[in-house]
């Protein structure tokens, strides 16, 4: 797929790179365009977790969708390790999920994980290894066989997971892939995100609306605010190595502070008044 | 997060069909009986309704003209049903990829899905000549293509908006897309309208050949049997038409439910 005059890979670039961006929808027979975002600027480093949160109308998804190269900038531009996010779509970049597991029925469990790699001509017998290799890595090796349906829906989104990391890519873009779990799938779930991405040292960029989930998974909490879209603050969160985190984090002096400090960012910068945390 | 129960599906299922299977045949049974005693006790004149030893009689003592009439009206609905398939599911396809075929395709579909087509045979005959099935073969193949454009159309369209992003990420080309989202989409859609349009390529068959053509399936066969006073044998011609139209509906809801088994829309359990 490589086309005379891309821009090869530059490992030493950022992850992502997005440069006073906007994005302004409907400016037709509606009320007045929204802006949904409002000159915004973010660089996700190569390995690092960073999650956006805020109200919804935040802008949060539009921004890993224009990343995601699902979407195009008003104004503003963004590159992904280097290169355009078009040319990076094309080339495989990055691995992506969404708040829907967004499973083909009528395939089964290892044919969805399979899928990218299908789509892009990656041989029989690689595709099988790959695939048993990635069932294992999200628990799901009995499941191969079995269609989407047969699964509950944390089990779908594991799948899910799976078919994102199927081509090993350097970035991973995910859009509230949690949103739809109960709380105890869904803190299951981030320990073992936070493990697979310590294995294959992907940057992330994750869209959350929850607080605990933000602070519990990423090395920087990006904290959004609503109409325009633009980022309010950021929040350094340092809890140590990703393979550090465990669930006994949770219980974690810093991890409390964090979630406060993102909590009261949240809150448009005033002194939180919660006594303790509401863990959700 | 437990393991789906694959286990002793098999044993439930046969326990669950004999139910389900007996209680209609009993309902059946039990119609006929009623029926049976009702013509003999009223002394019903055969022309208002023969009894169903008689009509059984016939089916018997008729049995090679009915299964040969079986086959000719069954193969005219066969081919109708064919035509009007693939016309309508490429009708459909050209109708989904551009708007500009689906705004010039969809008033000629309304307006012949309320023309009582049949009604065009005696035309047709002229047409085609009525020695030959032909004008069969188009009334019933009309009947069909307009519940197979329809549901096939719909389901081109019902891709799910997830999936298409997906296949974006992923840089498919059209034709992946196709392959990959599309098409498996549409499927039950395309066998659901393929199982209304099997009844319908049977009813246009028989009846198309009330008005003419030649004697030699099972409308034909009726009008003779009933110009002739011959009530149960008239009958036992319906019988038969009974038969093909079973067949085709029970062979299409096969095919729909296998097609169906693997392409069900995701519910979130």
């Amino acid at each position: 797929m490589t086309t005379p005059g891309e821009p090869p890979t530059d490992q030493r670039a950022a992850a992502v790179e997005v440069r006073s961006v906007s994005r302004v929808f409907g400016s037709g027979r509606q009320a007045g365009p929204v802006v949904a975002l409002d000159e915004v600027d973010l660089t996700v480093a190569a390995g690092e977790f960073v999650s956006l949160i805020g109200p919804s109308g935040c802008g949060k998804s539009t921004l890993l969708r224009l990343v995601a190269d699902l979407d195009t900038p008003t104004a503003g531009s963004i590159t992904v390790f280097g290169r355009s996010p078009e040319q990076a779509r094309l080339a495989h970049d990055y691995g992506i999920a969404f708040q829907q597991a967004g499973l083909l029925p009528w395939r089964t469990v290892r044919a969805n994980v399979e899928l990218p790699l299908g789509l892009h001509g990656t041989g029989r017998a690689e595709r099988r290894a790959r695939a048993e290799h990635l069932l294992e890595l999200v628990g799901l090796a009995d499941f191969a066989d079995h269609f989407p349906d047969q699964l509950s829906g944390g089990m779908q989104q594991r799948v899910a997971i799976a078919r994102a990391f199927a081509e090993e890519p350097s970035l991973l873009l995910m859009d509230e892939p949690f949103g739809a779990l109960d709380e105890m799938t869904r803190e299951r779930l981030q320990v073992e995100l936070t493990r697979i991405c310590a294995q294959t040292r992907a940057a992330v960029v994750f869209v959350t609306h929850s607080i605990p989930e933000a602070v519990f998974l990423s090395d920087r909490v990006v904290v959004m605010s609503a109409r325009p879209g633009r980022i309010q603050q950021v929040v350094d969160v340092r809890l140590g190595a990703g393979a550090a985190r465990e669930d006994t984090l949770r219980q974690d002096g810093a991890y409390f502070d964090a979630v406060t400090e993102v909590r009261a960012a949240l809150h448009g910068g005033e002194p939180a008044r919660v006594v303790g945390v509401e863990n959700r | 997060m437990s393991a789906p129960t694959a286990g002793g599906r098999g044993t439930t299922v046969a326990r669950e069909a004999l139910p389900r299977v007996a209680a209609p045949v009993l309902l059946a049974g039990g119609l006929l009986v009623v029926w049976e005693v009702a013509v003999v006790t009223a002394q019903i004149p055969p022309f208002l309704l023969p009894s169903p030893r008689a009509i059984a009689g016939e089916v018997q003592a008729m049995w090679p003209t009915l299964s040969g009439a079986i086959v000719v009206t069954g193969t005219n609905a066969l081919v109708g049903l064919v035509i009007g398939a693939l016309v309508g599911v490429g009708a459909a396809i050209l109708a989904g990829m551009a708007r500009s075929v689906d705004r010039v395709l969809a008033p000629m579909v309304a307006g012949l899905a309320v023309v009582p087509i049949v009604a065009l045979a005696p035309v047709l005959y002229t047409m085609f000549g009525a020695a030959a099935e032909t004008a069969r073969w188009v009334v019933a193949a009309v009947a069909a293509f307009v519940p197979v454009f329809v549901t096939t159309l719909r389901g081109l369209r019902q891709t799910r908006p997830v999936h298409r992003d997906l296949l974006r990420v992923y840089a498919a080309t059209r034709r992946q897309v196709t392959r990959t989202l599309t098409i498996p989409t549409a499927l039950p859609f395309v066998f659901t309208g393929l199982r209304l349009a099997s009844s319908l390529a049977v009813i246009s068959a028989i009846v198309a050949e009330y008005f003419g053509g030649p004697r030699t399936g099972i409308g034909s066969f009726i009008t003779t049997a009933a110009a002739g006073s011959n009530y149960a044998r008239a009958w036992a011609f319906v019988v038969g038409g009974v038969v093909v139209g079973l067949v085709f509906y029970g062979v299409t809801l096969a095919l729909e439910h296998l097609v169906r088994r693997r392409t069900a829309p995701v519910v979130s359990r």
